[in-house]
């Protein structure tokens, strides 16, 4: 131990005022602190969304229900998912790869700290942009307006006929700003990735962590820059009266959904590859197995990059496409299914033959592999384009897209939770009410988007704020929302996890799980500078090299 | 647990890894590009969707000497820093002098159009689809150029300082990897809209 932390001198511990705190918090450029602001900055927007979510089931919970407004169903619609998206998802993936990325890599920050705390404000002031619409949407006569256009606002939606007042240009710039961010982070993580790694890892070596976290950073670079592409063209529609989008000049509503799709589509796949970076981190360890195939995982996961450009306008087969163009959206929408199953085969591979361990990080992946592949199964139908007419904009795709992002990236998400917790803590999360959020949350989600399917099926639409009594939709709709109201229960239980083990919780030490990456090897929580002397490595293994030196990974490699 | 140091097998071999710098700005080019892209896309599917007058043709005057200017500038910025490793500091403070004039040159340019267009010709971004999409992507183009000019003029002031040595020349290296970019993006730029779209 005594050789891994340096004493700094004049550095500040204890009996600090509590502004000298914030202002350390504030101006830090530490990948650490960061990282951690990322992920608390997100639990918060999570908190806020879900808030929205439950007053969508509220609403929707019998017909003619008039809890809220129409008006006010479509902001919380558009909040939650716009909110969900971009201020919970991607800020609270970053979080986790900016933390992880440089101990894992044996680096002692990123690339480029200052540049990383930038994008982290702009991300945090996109968010805060968003939100001062409620206040300042209408302008300076009135509150209670926010955007209500749907998180893909659509044109004509957002011309300035149809949205007038502000909101919508919050929504864009929010959008813009954070996009910047999200762009920021991605050559960050792609630079600290290439250049900055320790003597002997090389490529091949990475944990794969670090391998989907790049893939991951490089879509970011060709998919989220179309978004802010299209953002500025918006924004030139609404101030300087452009055309782009209006009908009326001759300009294109179908440009838009392609612009937006572009974007779109590749963004999935940007939340699941650092969530398949989870999976293939966890169930090694817990499995006491290396990974089942790891040039296969590295290969799948770049094969996922390329195919999942050119599959966007699955999202359009009702526009009225010709049959060529459906026919190739179909196509590469369902080759996704091949990396992605031989992602789920490699998983399982791993844990055959395991000696498995059953602590709640694991309990989370094995939900995941089980909820993500019926999410993938839906999406092969949804996929092809005759059944995505009938079913397109109803119940059944939120249900399924709900399914890969609360059953597969959330899940993913709480088990990264547990595990890397008493790393960024030094304390464990309670066990116990660990399995109660495992199983209060298996439960609601069940309850909540198995049965969601079954109205899109009858052919409940999606964005309406009621619906007719008579139709078979009343009893479904409120089990829904019953399990809505479980699944909130399962996060104030976690919640309370995370706020009540960081002083109660069990002192974790350097290596709670016996894992074998280099986060470990170093204090937790790591030292601002991670590792006191630059670590060097012979395999994909370091750890379990260092624990067993007669039998190394590295005489196999 | 003591610090981590596993003996290598091959500690014979140095351990080089790529320059962050240029690794960085290759992947902003790569994200320019997917941004350029898009813009370029929109000008070709409305090229000639425009519901009223004026027509590309009508208006447009292909500014082959500012052309020029622009396309030589990534000469002159090559050969400053080749002066530059060499530890040639006059040279490379002269050339790059040049290089800046040249990109200001083609800035002036595009304004003249500009203010051709906007006040002999009242064609403004708002006039039909192609003042939409043409202000829209020039403009993309000229913002890029102008933040490059700011970074150029920095690098000559501070070469004028004398703070720019063979020391920096990496760093000036990674600031003409972006010239570059902007030089090549003006090639698809004045291709779509000179040469296509008239």
């Amino acid at each position: 131990m005594s050789t891994n932390v340096i004493a700094i001198e004049g550095f500040p511990g204890t009996g600090r005022l509590w502004t000298e705190t914030l202002h350390e918090w504030v101006t830090t450029v530490d990948h650490k602190k960061l990282g951690m602001m990322y992920i608390l900055y997100a639990l918060v927007f999570l908190v806020i969304a879900g808030i929205e979510a439950m007053i969508i089931r509220i609403q929707l919970m019998h017909s003619h229900n008039n809890f809220v407004s129409p008006q006010v169903f479509n902001r919380m619609f558009t909040m939650h998912g716009t909110t969900m998206i971009f201020f919970v998802a991607m800020p609270i993936l970053f979080g986790f790869a900016n933390y992880l990325i440089p101990l894992m890599i044996g680096a002692r920050d990123m690339a480029f700290p200052r540049l990383n705390a930038f994008s982290f404000w702009l991300t945090a002031l996109g968010g805060f942009l968003l939100y001062f619409s409620f206040l300042g949407g209408s302008g300076l006569y009135g509150a209670g307006n926010a955007p209500d256009v749907g998180w893909w606002a659509y044109a004509p939606l957002t011309a300035k006929a149809f949205s007038p007042g502000h909101s919508s240009d919050y929504w864009t710039i929010a959008l813009l700003v954070s996009g910047f961010g999200s762009i920021g982070t991605a050559i960050n993580i792609i630079a600290t990735v290439l250049c900055m790694r320790c003597p002997g890892m090389h490529l091949g070596r990475m944990p794969l962590f670090v391998w989907l976290n790049l893939v991951m950073s490089g879509m970011i670079l060709i998919a989220v820059t179309p978004l802010s592409a299209a953002q500025i063209m918006l924004l030139v529609d609404r101030y300087l009266g452009g055309h782009f989008f209006d009908t009326q000049a001759g300009g294109s509503a179908t440009l838009w959904m392609h612009f937006f799709w572009i974007f779109g589509h590749p963004e999935v796949y940007v939340l699941i590859l650092p969530t398949f970076a989870f999976i293939s981190e966890i169930v090694p360890v817990f499995s006491r197995k290396p990974i089942f195939g790891y040039p296969v995982m590295v290969g799948a996961t770049v094969f996922i990059g390329f195919v999942s450009m050119s599959v966007w306008a699955h999202h359009m087969f009702t526009i009225g496409m010709n049959s060529y163009a459906n026919s190739f959206f179909t196509i590469t929408s369902m080759a996704v299914g091949i990396p992605t199953g031989i992602k789920i085969f490699n998983w399982l591979g791993t844990m055959w033959g395991g000696r498995i361990r059953f602590q709640t990080p694991m309990l989370f992946c094995v939900g995941f592999l089980f909820q993500f592949l019926i999410a993938g199964l839906t999406g092969i139908m949804l996929a092809c384009s005759p059944f995505d007419w009938q079913l397109s904009s109803s119940y059944f795709v939120v249900a399924h897209f709900h399914y890969v992002i609360v059953g597969g990236i959330l899940f993913a998400l709480f088990a990264a939770f547990y595990y890397w917790y008493p790393k960024m803590t030094g304390r464990m999360l309670s066990e116990r009410l660990g399995k109660w959020h495992f199983w209060l949350f298996v439960i609601g989600f069940h309850v909540t988007f198995d049965v969601m399917h079954i109205p899109g099926i009858l052919g409940m639409p999606r964005r309406i704020y009621t619906y007719e009594p008579g139709r078979g939709w009343d009893t479904l709709n409120l089990i829904v929302t019953i399990g809505a109201v479980i699944q909130a229960a399962a996060i104030l239980v976690f919640v309370w996890n995370l706020v009540s083990s960081y002083w109660k919780g069990r002192l974790a030490g350097n290596d709670p799980w016996d894992a074998w990456t280099l986060e470990w090897s170093v204090v937790s929580p790591p030292p601002a500078y991670n590792f006191a002397t630059v670590p060097a490595v012979a395999s994909r293994r370091p750890l379990w090299d260092l624990k067993h030196p007669e039998d190394p990974d590295s005489r196999y490699e | 647990m003591s610090a981590l140091v596993i003996p290598l097998p091959e500690t014979t071999r140095p351990w080089t890894l790529p320059d962050r710098g240029k690794v960085a700005m290759a992947a902003l080019i790569i994200a320019e590009s997917a941004i350029f892209t898009i813009f370029v896309v929109a000008y070709l599917f409305y090229m000639g969707k425009s519901l009223s007058g004026p027509a590309p043709r009508d208006v447009l005057e292909t500014p082959v000497f500012y052309t020029v200017c622009l396309l030589s500038s990534s000469i002159t910025i090559h050969l400053a820093g080749m002066f530059l490793e060499r530890g040639k500091r006059e040279t490379f403070l002269s050339l790059w002098a040049l290089t800046f004039v040249l990109g200001g040159l083609f800035l002036f340019g595009t304004g003249q159009e500009w203010h051709r267009l906007i006040y002999d010709k009242g064609f403004t971004i708002s006039t039909n689809l192609f003042g939409t999409t043409y202000y829209s992507l020039i403009g993309l183009h000229a913002f890029h150029l102008s933040a490059g000019l700011v970074m150029l003029l920095t690098v000559l002031l501070f070469g004028m300082a004398g703070r720019v040595g063979r020391g920096q020349s990496n760093r000036v290296a990674v600031l003409s990897l972006y010239w570059h970019f902007v030089d090549a993006v003006w090639v698809v730029v004045f291709t779509v809209v000179y040469v296509l779209g008239r």
